[in-house]
């Protein structure tokens, strides 16, 4: 599992430019399932046949990242958000280019208050004397994500693009060790989940399944003066109530916590108050997707640094396993 | 049972986003008698059809959301105080000194208090309250109240149902519950008529949150044409009248992009040539409603809106005029009368 | 139950009249005599063994409200507060309007038209009004004329643990307790004062304590109780579940320092939970009597309720009893202690 996931973490594939992370996963799983196909938003669906119930399993595999919108005389990039990019979380940091091009992010030296810190005040240096030079590595409209190394310490793992490459590490891992069951699963990678929950809305009425569930991060209760949650990293996997986009079907919800309760998995149920997941696509597809999540709590979203529990996640296969196993409708 | 009875007993049904089984259930049990079928379906829409006598019957579809704002429990604390996650749009201005009832286990009984103003610390003196601010008293010690409560339980708002003055009552949730009075009002106005085309009543769930109700049902469903029936701002002193209508006065008919303008203008019509009174509201985009939703389902669905006016919109003190709900219903029942070779006629642009 | 009978009636300041006729049928045949002083309080009187102590016991019937102050053209009521009331808890919220009991509510500008400044803004009572479903100022002039008043829409409700949420708790608990003392007798002479028009000034205890010109006075009252999340326990004044409460000084009152302890002692004696309020702020009539004639020794206790002065007032069951018992058996051991009769 810590390998799938430094492997995935690690691969380029801001929303709309999925291409390398697609093929990773495709080489990590096309021997244990039956069919594949990629349509055409760019998802990767993996099926496993079966007779019963057709099950979606999403989790997606975009990233956030920064775009290229202009290149001063100087050689400096103005850029624009792809997802939700914090200018904070932003200042100091590297990109990244898929040709691997690094650039680092400053403020224009004026700002003097934190309150001004708008993305627009912000460039990326690559380095270069002028526009030419520059234009040679990096062209307006070319995508980079934030650069954040792999490291394991402890129980807790921290990357760039947890968010959700965990979730699909989890998908991975669970594709290799599938339970027997007469559903019908889809493992389905899906694309430009950060910048509106797009390929969720493509995948899910090319499959139109009884039932789907997200794996994907959720923000913790437990730092210092954040939010009131009962979400905390090593507490298991979040079973999903809400987020902004969806409720979870409360058949779903109870079934997740049913199974998680019987088979001694720690849980605890995730009221998101901001950011939304794929099921707010999936659920209102063709007559409808009773949809749930099983979230991966995770610290730092949307930061270079973002944490997850290995433990979490051993419990997030477990739990996604149990389901699509027992699942009846 | 007259309208104003079956909306006290609607108004006293809970149903908080994602969470209408129950009250589904029972508004199916008001609608079986006017109707050939009704069912509830996987995400708690109230689906209820009458057949038609045409041999080339068109299906109508009316509905009206039967969900309400609403909260979950997010949180417990070890004094029994409980903290909320809204769903769907909610004042936190108006819970100061409210009272709610959380579904846990066995309903529970919580009171939002008001820190006492000289207690207040500095930087929250003379500012609103935020919802995550809000903290729910139950009486009981956190330990006692996790017997009963978990977090991720549904609260919603408790008001009792209060007759005012002249045809007018308050309450929680006439948002939407008085369009489904109007909906039940149809079907009495229609219980002896020989109506040529296919009827489909809906009580929809999840429209205060994502629209998810009538959009699976409109899909699966494929209508010919929708009704949306929801309400509206009422005229009170804050509200110009470009966004609001005064009850008592009939419907609000919405005209603009999101409906189809042969429905507009036969509901105009309709109104005319039968006396019933209504009020015309112009939306440039998005009418906040499930009409929105409806317009663009499946493969298109011309569709109408028809709005009561409430006061107060989402607060426990909403107020309807019951002759608003005689109104629209008189109104939407002379609409389903129409002939199928009338309503094919209207469909085309 | 006393209690919920005494919060369902309406007695806003000066209009006291619902609640006054209530406590007369209850009181009747517990006392000697009782009499209705010029500006409305009841002043009961039970003459007691034949000691010559005069106590006083003092609760106020009233409570805090509102009163119509106009009419708008499209028939919504303007009104004013009647009492501290926090216009923080007004929108959205029901009334009870006038004799006629009409149902009102306390409009709220819906939340899908506010600005976003507008969001953050609190609502103030000038700017807010009343609809009780009038079409016109004629029909509202009519239904609710000017003066009429406006008292809180909330039921009686048992909830919890033991605990009571109901409007008016402040101060409907004292009445309850001292309609309760008078069914016992004492070696002293007992004044049963129910006052009038607390909420606006103490202003009925002047009166009644310069008609009783008593030795002693137990004011019995419901009191602030801010043990709730977001604040910080030494603002906490008294604590829901911790028993009655003695106040040692308010912003009214420096209570009978002697009196205070004696109470305390009482409490411990008996077996009954007892507690400081333990901030000065608040006041009641005790602040009042005390500085009547050649000034009274006078002490409160206490029932603590969370969101006084709001319809959704909270209580304890428990700390109910303790005030009634407390009070009773305090009255008790002044009977007995030779050091009350005639005085200190």
């Amino acid at each position: 599992m810590q390998d799938t996931l430094k492997l995935v973490t690690q691969v380029f594939g801001v929303s709309g430019n999925e291409e390398d992370i697609r093929e990773v996963i495709f080489n990590e799983i096309k021997k244990y399932v039956d069919e594949t196909r990629v349509d055409a938003m760019g998802n990767l669906i993996a099926v496993k046949k079966g007779r019963k119930k057709k099950i979606m399993l999403a989790a997606h595999m975009d990233e956030i990242g920064i775009i290229a919108t202009f290149i001063d005389e100087d050689g400096f990039i103005r850029f624009s958000n792809i997802g939700g990019v914090s200018p904070f979380t932003s200042l100091g940091q590297r990109v990244r280019f898929r040709n691997g091009i690094t650039g680092t992010i400053s403020a224009e030296e004026k700002l003097e208050d934190f309150k001004g810190l708008k993305l627009g005040k912000l460039f990326i240096d690559i380095g270069c004397k002028n526009r030419e030079e520059a234009e040679k590595l990096v062209k307006v409209g070319d995508t980079a994500n934030f650069v954040g190394e792999f490291y394991v310490q402890g129980s807790s793992a921290v990357s760039k693009a947890m968010d959700d490459r965990s979730g699909c590490a989890v998908l991975i891992e669970l594709i290799r060790n599938m339970p027997k069951t007469e559903n019908e699963i889809y493992f389905v990678f899906t694309t430009q989940e950060e910048v509106g929950l797009r390929g969720a809305k493509t995948a899910a009425f090319g499959i139109m399944p009884d039932c789907a569930i997200a794996i994907d991060v959720t923000l913790t209760g437990d730092t210092p003066e954040c939010g009131k949650r009962e979400v905390k990293l090593g507490g298991g996997p979040a079973i999903k109530v809400k987020d902004n986009a969806y409720i979870a079907h409360p058949a779903i919800r109870r079934y997740l916590e049913e199974l998680a309760a019987e088979n001694g998995i720690p849980y605890t149920l995730e009221l998101l108050d901001r950011g939304g997941s794929d099921p707010g696509a999936i659920q209102t597809t063709g007559i409808g997707v009773p949809c749930g999540g099983i979230s991966i709590p995770c610290r730092g979203v949307h930061s270079p640094a973002e944490m997850v529990s290995l433990e979490d996640l051993e419990y997030c296969v477990k739990l996604t396993s149990l389901f699509i196993k027992n699942y009846k409708g | 049972m007259g309208i104003i009875q079956n909306l006290e007993y609607l108004s006293q049904l809970v149903a908080v986003p994602g969470y209408e089984k129950a009250a589904a259930e029972k508004c199916a049990g008001l609608f079986k008698d006017w109707c050939d079928q009704v069912r509830v379906d996987k995400f708690f829409n109230v689906v209820c059809t009458r057949k038609g006598t045409g041999k080339a019957a068109k299906k109508l579809m009316i509905t009206a959301h039967i969900d309400e704002i609403g909260f979950l429990v997010n949180s417990i604390d070890e004094k029994g105080f409980a903290g909320l996650t809204n769903v769907g749009g909610i004042d936190s201005k108006i819970l100061l000194a409210q009272e709610v009832i959380i579904h846990g286990k066995q309903d529970v009984l919580g009171i939002i208090g008001a820190t006492p103003p000289h207690l207040l610390k500095a930087e929250d003196a003379g500012k609103a309250v935020k919802l995550r601010d809000i903290r729910v008293d139950t009486g009981y010690d956190g330990q006692e109240l996790k017997k009963y409560v978990s977090v991720g339980d549904t609260v919603s708002l408790k008001s009792k149902f209060n007759k005012m003055n002249e045809q007018k009552a308050s309450g929680k949730s006439l948002d939407n519950r008085a369009s489904i009075a109007c909906l039940l009002e149809i079907l009495r106005l229609l219980a002896a008529v020989n109506h040529e085309n296919d009827l489909i009543f809906i009580a929809s769930a999840q429209e205060e949150t994502h629209l998810t109700g009538v959009m699976t049902a409109a899909y699966e469903l494929r209508p010919d044409a929708a009704i949306v029936i929801d309400t509206c701002h009422g005229d009170i002193p804050e509200l110009p009248k470009e966004v609001s209508s005064t009850p008592g006065k009939g419907p609000e008919i919405s005209i603009g992009p999101n409906l189809h303008p042969k429905l507009v203008a036969k509901f105009f019509e309709l109104g005319k040539e039968n006396g019933i009174p209504y009020q015309k509201m112009v939306e440039a985009g998005d009418t906040g409603t499930e009409a929105w939703a409806t317009q663009v389902s499946a493969n298109g669905i011309p569709t109408a809106l028809l709005s009561i006016p409430i006061r107060y919109m989402h607060t426990a003190v909403e107020t309807v005029n019951i002759e608003d709900i005689k109104h629209t219903a008189r109104m939407v029942s002379e609409f389903a009368k129409l002939s199928s070779e009338q309503l094919g006629e209207l469909l085309c642009l | 139950m006393l209690i919920k009978e005494l919060t369902d009636l309406n007695g806003v300041s000066g209009n006291e009249n619902e609640v006054r006729e209530f406590i007369i049928s209850k009181i009747e045949g517990l006392c000697d005599s009782y009499k209705v002083d010029s500006i409305g309080n009841i002043i009961a009187f039970k003459k007691g063994g034949g000691g010559k102590l005069k106590v006083m016991l003092s609760a106020h019937m009233d409570e805090v409200g509102f009163i119509v102050s106009g009419h708008s053209e499209k028939g919504f009521i303007r009104f004013k507060a009647v009492g501290g009331i926090d216009d923080r808890i007004l929108p959205g919220k029901k009334v009870i309007v006038g004799k006629k009991r009409l149902s009102g509510v306390i409009g709220a500008k819906p939340i899908h038209q506010q600005e976003r400044e507008e969001r953050e803004k609190i609502a103030k009572i000038r700017n807010l009004y009343i609809d009780i479903g009038a079409d016109s100022k004629e029909e509202a002039e009519k239904l609710a004329p000017l003066g009429e008043f406006i008292a809180f829409d909330s039921d009686f409700v048992k909830f919890g643990n033991d605990c009571i949420k109901a409007k008016a708790l402040d101060d409907r608990v004292g009445c309850a307790v001292l309609i309760e003392a008078l069914k016992h007798s004492f070696d002293f002479e007992l004044y049963a004062c129910f006052t009038v028009q607390e909420e606006v000034g103490l202003r009925g205890a002047q009166v009644a304590a310069y008609n009783v010109m008593p030795d002693v006075a137990l004011v019995i009252e419901g009191t602030t109780c801010a043990d709730v999340p977001e604040v910080d326990k030494h603002e906490y004044s008294t604590v829901l579940g911790n028993g009655a409460a003695l106040t040692i000084m308010d912003r009214t009152c420096y209570c009978d320092r002697e009196l205070v302890q004696y109470l305390y002692d009482v409490a411990v004696n008996n077996g009954i939970k007892v507690q400081y309020k333990q901030t000065t702020t608040g006041g009641n009539d005790a602040g009042q009597i005390q500085r009547t004639g050649n000034g009274v020794k006078t002490a409160s206790i206490s029932v603590p309720c969370r969101y006084i002065h709001s319809p959704v007032s909270v209580m304890s069951g428990r700390d109910y009893e303790a005030v009634e018992r407390l009070t009773v058996a305090a009255l008790y051991q002044m009977s007995r202690d030779r050091a009350f009769k005639g005085g200190w």
